[in-house]
């Protein structure tokens, strides 16, 4: 097993997405290793309570499982489609228990005070992200971190805002479409992603 | 309401049930609107990595693994299970004999993200291992937010914060400038993004400065502008 794993170390995630189509399941457990930990982190962040992030962490991988063979490298990359099933889950759930606690939606620390043992590229690209976030204008972070971290629908954040409809979508169009600008177009480096 | 203005809200699972299919239902048909995904998508995923990771629990691994072997036998008839590398060998083995196209064009995909992928995975690996490195000296950069590490045995990385992409037909050139010896080129980079992350490809030793300079697309072998960023060690 352990060969096996040094091998499938080098390959790039879309390669590994590649194998788990074709039923193999180091290649899963390898996705596991690189992404489960940040997936459990958003889970946990959006559902509030760790056996629920296990659920939706478990869910998630099991539908990357599932649907392996409909992915497709060119439409984005492996680790968005990963934390995006993950989020997907989290959200769906937090709503069906209503769960949520946004009014306790602290800002995770503001500079690298991270546990001691987090991965380094993982406090770098949460550093990345935190620093970006903190650009934006404050109306249009407020409507993001609601939204992706809080749980709440569009029409949710309009009602608790106070807001039209309108003004909630433009907020976090241009949060986001900022956001994309402030991280780089290719998205997120990852350790083992090209940076070409 | 049009629909294509709820890409945003949909990159951020912001729609309630109705709003999420119709827009699913459009975006089977708008073009325009997969393109917009894309970006979009990308930056909400990004979100995911801006919180805190405590480790999860070892035994959920297992039992995710667990789980996929118990759904897959259910779907797939079992078969003998080789290990990886020799399946490779039996891929390329059908290429060779050119009895598998599909096959064939899976396998040169694998074999290029091996090739172009492994050096530069390398060294950015080796980049955050250094920048992880306790044991790393640190020195601010002058000219540019951002730090020099150094560990101790002379490897090199440069994290630069909120740098401008360097121009269309321009690139960002690093060199390791030991005093009283012409500078050595270190390695090209683009900018752009929040955070720039520079393995340098030339050992850094005592005394030496750490410079970037903008130098044509391709870079050069001796520096033809003055640097915009220097960091001393």
């Amino acid at each position: 097993m352990g060969s096996v794993n040094r091998e499938l170390a080098h390959l790039s995630d879309e390669a590994l997405v590649a194998l788990a189509a074709r039923s193999e399941q180091s290649a899963l457990a390898e996705l596991y290793d690189r992404y489960g930990r940040p997936a459990y982190g958003l889970a946990l962040r959006v559902v509030r309570d760790e056996a629920l992030a296990e659920d939706v962490v478990q869910e998630a991988f099991l539908t990357l499982w599932r649907t392996a063979a409909r992915f497709l490298p060119e439409r984005g990359k492996a680790s968005t489609w990963i934390l995006t099933l993950v989020h997907r889950r989290a959200v769906d759930l937090v709503r069906r228990e209503e769960r949520r606690r946004a009014d306790t939606l602290e800002r995770a620390s503001e500079s690298g005070s991270g546990s001691v043992d987090e991965e380094a590229w993982l406090r770098l690209q949460r550093e990345r992200v935190q620093d970006a976030l903190r650009q934006l204008p404050d109306q249009q972070r407020e409507a993001l971190e609601l939204a992706y971290y809080g749980g709440f629908t569009q029409s949710e954040l309009a009602e608790r805002l106070g807001q039209p409809l309108g003004t909630i979508k433009s907020r976090m169009f241009a949060g986001l479409s900022r956001l994309r600008e402030l991280l780089g177009d290719p998205g997120l480096e990852m350790p083992w992603t090209s940076t070409s | 309401m049009d629909v294509h203005e709820l890409t945003a809200a949909y990159a951020l699972d912001a729609l309630d049930p109705d709003e999420r299919e119709a827009y699913e239902a459009h975006l089977a048909r708008c073009r325009r609107c997969r393109d917009e995904l894309a970006g979009l998508g990308a930056a909400s995923a990004a979100l995911g990595f801006g919180v805190e990771s405590p480790p999860p629990p070892p035994a959920l691994r297992e039992r995710i693994l667990a789980a996929a072997a118990a759904e897959r036998e259910n779907v797939v008839p079992l078969r003998a299970q080789r290990p990886w590398p020799l399946r490779i060998a039996v891929v390329a083995a059908a290429v060779a004999a050119c009895a598998a196209v599909g096959l064939g064009v899976w396998a040169a995909t694998l074999q290029h993200s091996l090739d172009s992928e492994r050096s530069a995975r390398a060294a950015e690996a080796r980049a955050m291992e250094i920048y992880a490195d306790p044991a790393s000296t640190r020195t601010a950069v002058r000219g540019a937010a951002g730090t020099l590490a150094v560990d101790p045995t002379g490897r090199g990385v440069l994290v630069v914060r909120r740098l401008q992409s360097a121009p269309a037909d321009k690139t960002y050139e690093a060199w390791v400038i030991v005093p009283g010896r012409k500078p050595v080129a270190a390695g090209l980079f683009r900018g752009g993004g929040a955070t720039t992350v520079v393995p340098l490809a030339e050992d850094v030793p005592k005394g030496s400065v750490v410079a970037a300079t903008v130098e044509p697309a391709g870079g050069v072998d001796a520096p033809t502008a003055s640097p915009f960023l220097t960091a001393r060690t």
